[in-house]
This record gives structure tokens, sequence and C-alpha cells, in this order.
């Protein structure tokens, strides 16, 4: 599948801004972050940012942007359509933890209860977008039980970085939040390793001659292509990435998304203050560019059964 | 509506039977969709730079060719491919704007070109790659089964036929209601085991393909004939052999 940018960008920094307010709230409620409004204003701005930037960048993808309102209308049956409500009805409990802790500086029961309903709202509206994948079955990279996890733990993952990042920036440290952020790396590389097996050891069930009915007749290939040119499907689903590239980015994944994250943010848990901070970030960024590469690979490596009428031999 | 009730049993289930044995590959019916539904009900079927070198465009049909088989029983077989109307379309439940939509009363499946946003998921959804996205007017676009020619009572009731099935010079496009055992593309696709494409996806397509009928091999009679010989100067009247002789000289 063609890997257009505004999704890449889309899922990368929308899952960092759920993860980051999805922590955020809980670690409020349990009185683990410090109270301080500005304290308050860096994380739930950086994760208003990112997850409300990520919505704008994916309707840039749309043909009618200016209709995109209609999405919400197909709860019943669209994941699409629940990704976007769910992510609508999350900037509610947002808006109101928000004014209650950056603006009010309270910390009473419909703040706190605000605070527990965004984890809620914001594991719904990634699970949503990860079901868009997940139910496609016309692509066999996608539609697989290993995808869902993935999304929700590099949404922890990611967001939890940012947050460790803007603690040790904040001047202060959460031991929590670095242990959420390296299991979540550990997972991350375990879950990853998994699909990727999962990947290159099984076959979609479609195949040429499914495809084109003629499995009675032996092996199907294409002998003309309909057109010379090029056209909206072939560019669109027929994206092909060569497999030694697939070999490298797969390990810089695994090295940017989990491994650095994981060993700078043990190096901070131990190292002095400024040295810690600026593990702590480096440790946010790395993992933020690990996540925009398998997203991006997500994209790539992912194969649509369309691209069987166009001469491919396995979908 | 992008939820939409299955069809009960009996219901009208219109689609085309497509038959590989006797299609040549000529694209007529490409063309022919192409003319019709370009000023139909999804118009236009937009070009993007039409005269240069990467010239694309929107297409409901395309014809692909493949073999099948290996060696002296491999065969060549021509394969139109667009939209199979399918009976659990995943490009309509995956709309989000609910664009996308299968009619109750025939099955057809529309894109309604005012509602959709251009998210072109229900391409995505699609196995078969029967949509296809127009850039310039930002919505998706696919075969409408010539919708407003099949039910057109202004054309004489033999030109209510898809594009494709009219212009077809092979006889290779038949359309029909599929839903009925009855109808004669049914029968058709009994007597000739007619397959669905990708049935392990499980969209249930209507449309269906006729299987090319076994190869002949040899002359047809069995034994290998030889040839009469087509001349022989030896059988012939003198007087014939002698015009013969003067002839070739
Ligand atoms: S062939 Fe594709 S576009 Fe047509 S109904 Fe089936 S899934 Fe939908
Ligand atoms: S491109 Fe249009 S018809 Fe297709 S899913 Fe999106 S809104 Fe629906």
């Amino acid at each position: 599948m063609h890997p257009a940018f505004s999704v890449i960008v889309f899922t990368t920094a929308s899952g960092a801004g759920y993860g980051l307010l999805a922590l955020a709230g809980l670690l409020f409620a349990l009185g683990v972050l410090p109270p301080q409004r500005g304290f308050g204003l860096c994380v739930l701005g950086l994760g208003t940012i990112l997850v409300t930037g990520g919505l704008l960048a994916s309707t840039s993808h749309l043909g009618r942007p200016e209709r995109a309102w209609r999405a919400i209308t197909q709860v019943r049956t669209s994941w699409l359509s629940r990704e976007a409500v769910a992510a609508l009805l999350a900037y509610i409990p947002i808006a109101i933890f928000g004014i209650g802790w950056v603006m009010l500086g309270r910390a009473d029961r419909p703040v706190l209860i605000a605070a527990l309903a965004t984890p809620v709202l914001a594991v719904v509206t990634v699970h949503c977008t990860a079901m868009i994948y997940r139910s496609l079955k016309p692509v066999h990279q996608w539609c697989n039980g290993h995808v869902v996890p993935v999304y929700h733990v590099l949404a922890v993952l990611t967001g939890a970085l940012l947050l460790n990042a803007l603690l040790h920036l904040w001047g202060g440290q959460s031991q929590l939040v670095a242990l959420i952020a390296i299991l979540a790396a550990a997972l991350g590389a375990a879950l990853k390793a998994r699909y990727w097996r999962f990947v290159d050891t099984t076959r979609a069930a479609s195949t040429p001659e499914t495809a084109t009915g003629l499995s009675g007749m032996g092996k199907v290939r294409l002998l003309e292509p309909p057109h010379t040119g090029s056209n909206y499907l072939m560019r669109e689903m027929g994206f092909h990435v060569a497999r030694r590239h697939a070999v490298k980015l797969r390990r810089i994944v695994q090295i940017a998304a989990f491994a650095i994250p994981l060993a700078l943010l043990i190096l901070a848990s131990l190292a002095p203050p400024i040295p810690a901070v600026f593990a702590a970030v480096i440790a946010a960024v790395s993992g933020l560019a690990g996540t925009l590469v398998e997203r991006r690979l997500f994209f790539a490596e992912a194969k649509h059964s369309v691209t069987l009428y166009y001469g491919a031999d396995a979908a | 509506m992008t939820s939409y009730t299955p069809p009960a049993e009996g219901t009208r289930k219109l689609g085309l039977v497509i038959d590989l044995d006797t299609c040549v590959g000529c694209h007529a019916c490409a063309v022919n969709c192409k003319e019709w539904n370009t000023s139909g009900h999804s118009a236009p079927l937009t070009d993007l730079a039409p005269y240069s070198r990467d010239a694309s465009g929107v297409w409901f049909n395309r014809v692909h060719a493949f073999e099948a088989g290996s060696g002296e029983d491999s065969r060549t077989v021509h394969f139109p491919r667009s939209c199979l109307h399918c009976e659990e379309p995943a490009c309509v439940s995956v709309c989000p704007t609910g664009a996308s939509y299968k009619r109750a009363e025939d099955g057809i499946v529309l894109v309604n070109a005012d509602t959709c946003i251009g998210c072109k998921l229900c391409s995505w959804a699609c196995p078969y790659g029967a949509r296809e996205f127009d850039e310039e007017d930002g919505v998706m676009k696919k075969c409408t089964l010539c919708v407003d020619k099949i039910y057109n009572e202004n054309l004489p009731e033999e030109d209510r036929v898809p594009a494709c099935v009219s212009t077809c010079p092979a006889n290779a496009r038949h359309f029909g209601d599929l839903g009925d055992p009855d109808s004669s593309v049914s029968r058709m696709v009994a007597e000739r085991g007619g397959v669905e494409l990708m049935p392990e996806l499980g969209y249930k397509p209507v449309n269906r393909y006729l299987p090319p009928r076994p190869k002949k091999t040899g002359c047809g009679s069995g034994k290998s004939a030889a040839l009469e010989p087509a001349f022989d100067p030896a059988a012939m009247h003198p007087a014939l052999r002698w015009l013969d002789r003067i002839l070739t000289r």
C-alpha cells in the first residue's frame, strides 16, 4: 500500500497524543504528576496539539475535506466513522480536565472524573484507528490479530516517552512513568518481532488463481496488463518496497523505537539531572522517529489483493 | 445508507456473467463503458494528462490478459475486470459517510458523488480493484452497471443492458438477474460451472466468470488424417495435362 505521508504522520502523532493524554489523566488522578498548572499546560497542550494536528493531517488526504463532517454518520458499520466520533468525544473530558487543571488549578471530583475518562476515550480512539486496518480483508499484512496490540503499545510507548521527557524538563522525575515506557518498549519490540514473523511465514489466502477463478487450469501469470501507463490502483495499492530495504528498515524500527529509548531511560534514571534530561528527550525523539518508520513500513509492506491482477504472484 | 439488510432469498441480484472462453480481449467493453459512463450517473470519467506519456484516468472496466497452465496445455485468457456488485460489499460497510450504498431493489452498488468525501477507504476494502478515485472531482467512482441505461425507457427494449454487454462483439458478456435461478444468466452459470472470484474473502460477488472450455487437441476426428494431394498431374486427362504444361510456362 502506498505510504501516504499524511496518514503516517496522522497515526503517529495522534497515537502519541492519545498516549500522552491518557497517561496524564491516569497519573494525575493517582496524584503522581507535579500538580503545577504550568506543567499541566505543557502536557495537555502538547497532547492536544498532537491529536488535533494528526486529525487535521488526516483530513488533508481527503478528496473533499469540506465535507469531512459527514464522516461521523456511519458508526454502525464503519470503523473510520467510529474513529471520528471517538476522537471528537474525547475532546470533552480533555477539555474539562484541561480547564480544571490548567485554568482553575483544581483537582476535585469533576476534574478527576474527566481525568479518568480521558484514558478511556483515548484507548477507544486508538482502537478504532487500528481496527480500520485490521478489518480490511484484502490486505493480509493488516487483517490479522497482531495489528491492534501494536497500535495500542506504540501509543502508550510514545505517550510515556513524551511524558517522561516533559517531566525531566520540568525538573521532576517519575519512576512510574519511566517504568511504563520501559515495559512498553520491551513489549513493543516483542510484538513487532512477532508481527514480522507472521508476515514472513504466512501467505494471503488469495492467489492469482483464485483472483481469476482459473485454479483448474494450473498456474496463472499476467501476460498483458490492461494499460501501458499507471493508474490509481497501481499508485495507491501497488507500492513496492525492496526486500533489502525492508530488512534494514525493520532493524531501524527495533533500534530507534525500542532499543534506544529503553537504554536511555535506564540511563536517565541513574544519571545526574542534566544528562538525564538529555537522555529523556533523546529517548522521546528516537521513539517517535522509530514509530514513523514503523508506520511507513506497515504501509509499504502491506500488499493488496488487487496487485494479483497486476502481476504479483502472491499478496 | 452504509448499513444494508442482506437481500432476502428471491430478490433481484443484477449482475454480469463473463465468458472467458469467448472473450477475445478486444477492449471494446472497456471503451464503450468509458464512452457511456463519462456522461452518465458518475460522470465524468476524468482523464489526467490525456495526451501525454503518463496519461491516466478513471475506468470502470479493465481488460487483463493472463496465461494459465504451462507448456503445451497453457492458454491465454483475456480477463475483463469490473465491480462484481458483491452481496457482502465491505466497500459499502467501511464507508464513513454513507456515500457508498447497495440498492435493496436490485443489488447494484453505487457511490453518491454529492456526499463522498474521497477518503478512499472503500477502494482499500474492495479486493477486486473495482473502485477508482477521481483526482479532479475528489470523489470515488465505480461501475454503475449502467443504472442509467438498463432502466432507460427512452431506449429500445433490447438496448437496456449495460454498455459493455451491448458492445461485446464476441458475445462474451451477459447481463441478467442472478437471484433468479431460472434466468438465462443463472442457467448459463449452472451449465458452464461459472465461478466466483476470490470466494475465500467472503464478499459473495454476484458476477460470475465462465471458465474456458477444455482445449481441443488434434483436428477433432481422432485419427491423424493426411491431406488429399491437392494436385496430381499424373491423374489428369492428357489434354488437360498438355494445357497445364502450356500454362505453367
Ligand atoms: S467488487 Fe468491489 S466495489 Fe464492487 S461491490 Fe464488490 S467490493 Fe464493492
Ligand atoms: S471514498 Fe467516498 S464512497 Fe469511498 S469510503 Fe470514502 S466517503 Fe465512502
